[in-house]
């Protein structure tokens, strides 16, 4: 659509058409996204030259410090892409920390033996909420609701009080860095990086992902093209409940402690991260890289605040409020011009 | 079938089932707690579990009772909790800068001040909503997202507390023997049925959320019906904020409301409202809300501990969501009872076609 390739003959004449057609790009959003990175990266560096912004540390940080939401916000892209919304991934990921500190600290299990268990209660739990959302036809909000408070009541359960980990191997992995040049990324980076590979490769190359595409765009359209609708929706809930459980993984080595109240609201920024990062809250269509990006410049505002040193942390949430706003508004224009 | 027709009715009616679940609840009280239903006169006030239900439940009422008008009209507001901290927020800080805290002016003016930035939040919703068409579960998540910051921002991160008599009245004081948030929710409520359903605003509501767009070719202001509802609800959130902080006499920025929308849209979808939009029952909502409270209560009190109250709710939400499906209905309780409320395929009204109508969706 966006992609032809037939150039205007009359450039004057077409002024109006052009700049329809900058703003029905597909890819418009993504490109803000990343030209505020770049911009905002930019205004740290001359703003906190002397305080060592221009470190290649600083910038890998962003990625240590944002892994888990990356992961989050990936998982997240997948539902917002197939037209639903996931609000359970906050209390996915609190459960996971504590669930993780629970078997490790209190039942004595290795670490090697929780990580999968953890990753399956997470994608179990995500199917099911799928299975309800396709079999029963409940809004997918009403029905991760009702996982939210699952969750977070399963945290509360298992434990009241926070579990630290002093686990050798645990805090071993926590610690591993692995050295870029004068730099070095955690293995949680590093997993967040390969879980954003894969679900680019799976979105843009593979059946699936056409076929969460497809649901998104027009659900109605993609059951009357015969697409296996049903599985296809409960596979992007499993697929978030995975994500989140991973996500809730890396939170844990992160922190090195389980907590009942780990991640409150996390599913917001996740949410965030991915409107920002410019794909369309009905569906149909955006990139996962523009969640990387939505992520990037999230956690860019809190080191920029952290800079910054008078600020407190509460601007986080007034700059993340105000930059939600003002994509939403990018995104009403962008859909509105291409109706018409 | 052989039941008489006035059980029936009563059956049928939309608050049947909301009632009997409150009902039950309450009667499982009475074993753990045999003077559950006792009120006692204490001091000139009255004491007693009902007593308390009522009061821990008026801000939830307060914040459903205005939801419950937004998913009329097929929208949502996630925003309420972050109101209710920011005018709680607003007040305290104004209250506790007043020389005289216990002045009545100050305190008029400071609740004036706190609900105006409740209407304000309600106009931006609404304004995103019914002018530039944005989702409302979007378009209400900004202010969720940036409004808890607005609240720690007006308390500077602190928890702010204030020392004022009158102030303390609205969430924490007596008037008549009864709390005296009881009447505000009382008149809340009444003024709210009173405007839905003597005039003809309720219907214009309804109409609006079963299809804007014929609303508005049929000559209604469906805009400034939406925008209205939000702003109501913000209101309700307003007040609701204002009990929440006079009742612990201090404004918490980070915890102060924290969860309500949540719980009011389990109210709200618990007294019958359908989340699609397009009917509203405020009396079901305000029962929603009294079945909330009066679980978290139960928990307390039959000494389940209290963590597993998230849990107790995610199974009531689960529950009622699928009690309300009627897809569900039909694959559960065949055909019949499932085909009742329409929305299922017409094939699935006969008994011979009920074995293959769920098979219908999988092609």
């Amino acid at each position: 659509m966006s992609t032809t390739t037939q150039r205007p003959t009359a450039a004057d004449s077409r002024t109006t058409g052009k700049a329809a057609r900058v703003l029905g790009d597909r890819r418009l959003p993504v490109l803000v996204t990343a030209g505020l990175f770049l911009v905002m990266y930019g205004v740290g560096l001359s703003r906190y030259q002397n305080y060592g912004f221009a470190e290649a540390q600083v910038f890998l940080n962003l990625f240590i410090d944002n892994s888990y939401l990356l992961v989050a916000a990936v998982g997240a892209t997948f539902v917002i892409l197939s037209g639903g919304i996931d609000l359970s991934v906050g209390s996915v990921i609190g459960f996971t920390t504590m669930f993780t500190a629970w078997l490790v600290e209190r039942q004595g299990l290795p670490i090697v033996v929780v990580i999968p268990m953890a990753l399956a209660v997470g994608a179990f739990g995500g199917f099911l909420m799928g299975y309800v959302i396709q079999n029963f036809e409940i809004q997918p909000f009403i029905v991760t609701l009702a996982g939210l408070f699952l969750f977070r009541g399963l945290c509360l359960v298992i434990s009241k009080e926070s579990i630290s980990i002093g686990d050798a191997s645990v805090s071993s992995m926590a610690q591993t860095q692995v050295s870029l040049g004068g730099a070095f990324l955690s293995i949680g980076a590093i997993v967040a990086l390969v879980v954003l590979a894969a679900a680019f490769y799976v979105l843009h190359y593979t059946r699936f992902g056409r076929r969460v595409y497809a649901i998104g765009g027009n659900e109605q359209s993609a059951l009357l093209m015969g697409l296996p609708q049903g599985g296809t929706k409960i596979a992007v809930y499993t697929m978030s409940g995975f994500c989140s459980a991973l996500a809730g993984l890396l939170f844990t080595l992160y922190i090195q402690s389980g907590d009942p109240l780990h991640a409150t609201g996390m599913e917001l920024d996740a949410i965030a991260a991915v409107v920002i990062g410019g794909t369309l809250l009905t569906g149909g269509s955006g990139y996962v890289i523009g969640t990387l990006f939505g992520v990037l410049v999230l956690g860019l505002i809190k080191s920029l605040i952290q800079f910054e040193g008078t600020l407190s942390s509460w601007w986080t949430k007034i700059a993340t409020g105000v930059l939600l706003c003002a994509f939403i508004l990018i995104q009403r224009a962008m859909t509105s011009r291409r109706k018409t | 079938m052989t039941t008489t027709p006035r059980w029936r009715a009563l059956t049928h009616h939309h608050l049947f089932w909301p009632v009997a679940v409150l009902v039950i609840l309450l009667l499982v009280n009475v074993p753990f707690t045999p003077d559950f239903f006792a009120i006692k006169m204490t001091d000139g006030h009255l004491y007693g579990s009902l007593v308390s239900i009522v009061l821990f439940g008026s801000p939830l009422i307060l914040v459903a009772v205005g939801m419950t008008l937004v998913i009329a009209t097929g929208g949502i507001d996630l925003s309420v909790g972050a109101v209710v901290a920011i005018t709680g927020a607003l007040t305290c800080s104004y209250i506790s800068d007043q020389a005289d805290q216990s002045a009545l002016s100050g305190v008029f003016l400071a609740l004036g001040i706190g609900l105006a930035a409740a209407i304000v939040c309600g106009l931006w919703n609404g304004f995103l909503v019914a002018r530039m068409g944005i989702q409302p579960i979007i378009a209400t998540l900004i202010i969720m997202v940036a409004g808890r910051g607005v609240a720690q921002l007006i308390t500077d991160g602190q928890i702010i507390t204030v020392n004022s008599e009158p102030y303390k009245l609205i969430g924490g004081g007596y008037w008549l023997t009864l709390p005296f948030s009881i009447f505000i929710v009382a008149a809340v409520v009444a003024v709210t049925v009173a405007i839905t359903r003597r005039t003809a605003l309720g219907l214009l509501v309804e109409s609006v959320g079963g299809n804007a767009e014929a609303s508005r070719l049929v000559g209604i202001r469906s805009m400034r019906i939406k925008i209205m509802v939000y702003v109501f609800c913000a209101l309700c959130a307003g007040i609701a904020g204002l009990m929440i902080s006079s009742n612990t006499s201090a404004a918490d920025g980070n915890n102060a409301g924290l969860w309500i929308e949540l719980d009011a849209i389990l109210a709200v979808v618990i007294g019958g409202t359908s989340l699609l939009g397009g009917r509203f029952s405020i009396g079901g909502t305000v029962v929603g809300a009294l079945v909330i409270q009066t679980l978290t209560t139960t928990i307390y009190t039959i000494g389940v501990p209290t963590q597993t109250n998230l849990v107790f709710k995610a199974a009531v939400v689960i529950i009622v969501c699928l009690m309300q499906s009627p897809k569900f209905r039909a694959k559960v309780f065949g055909a019949k009872f499932g085909g009742k409320r329409a929305a299922v395929p017409a094939p699935a009204e006969t008994a011979p076609a009920a074995e293959a109508s769920p098979k219908m969706e999988v092609s």
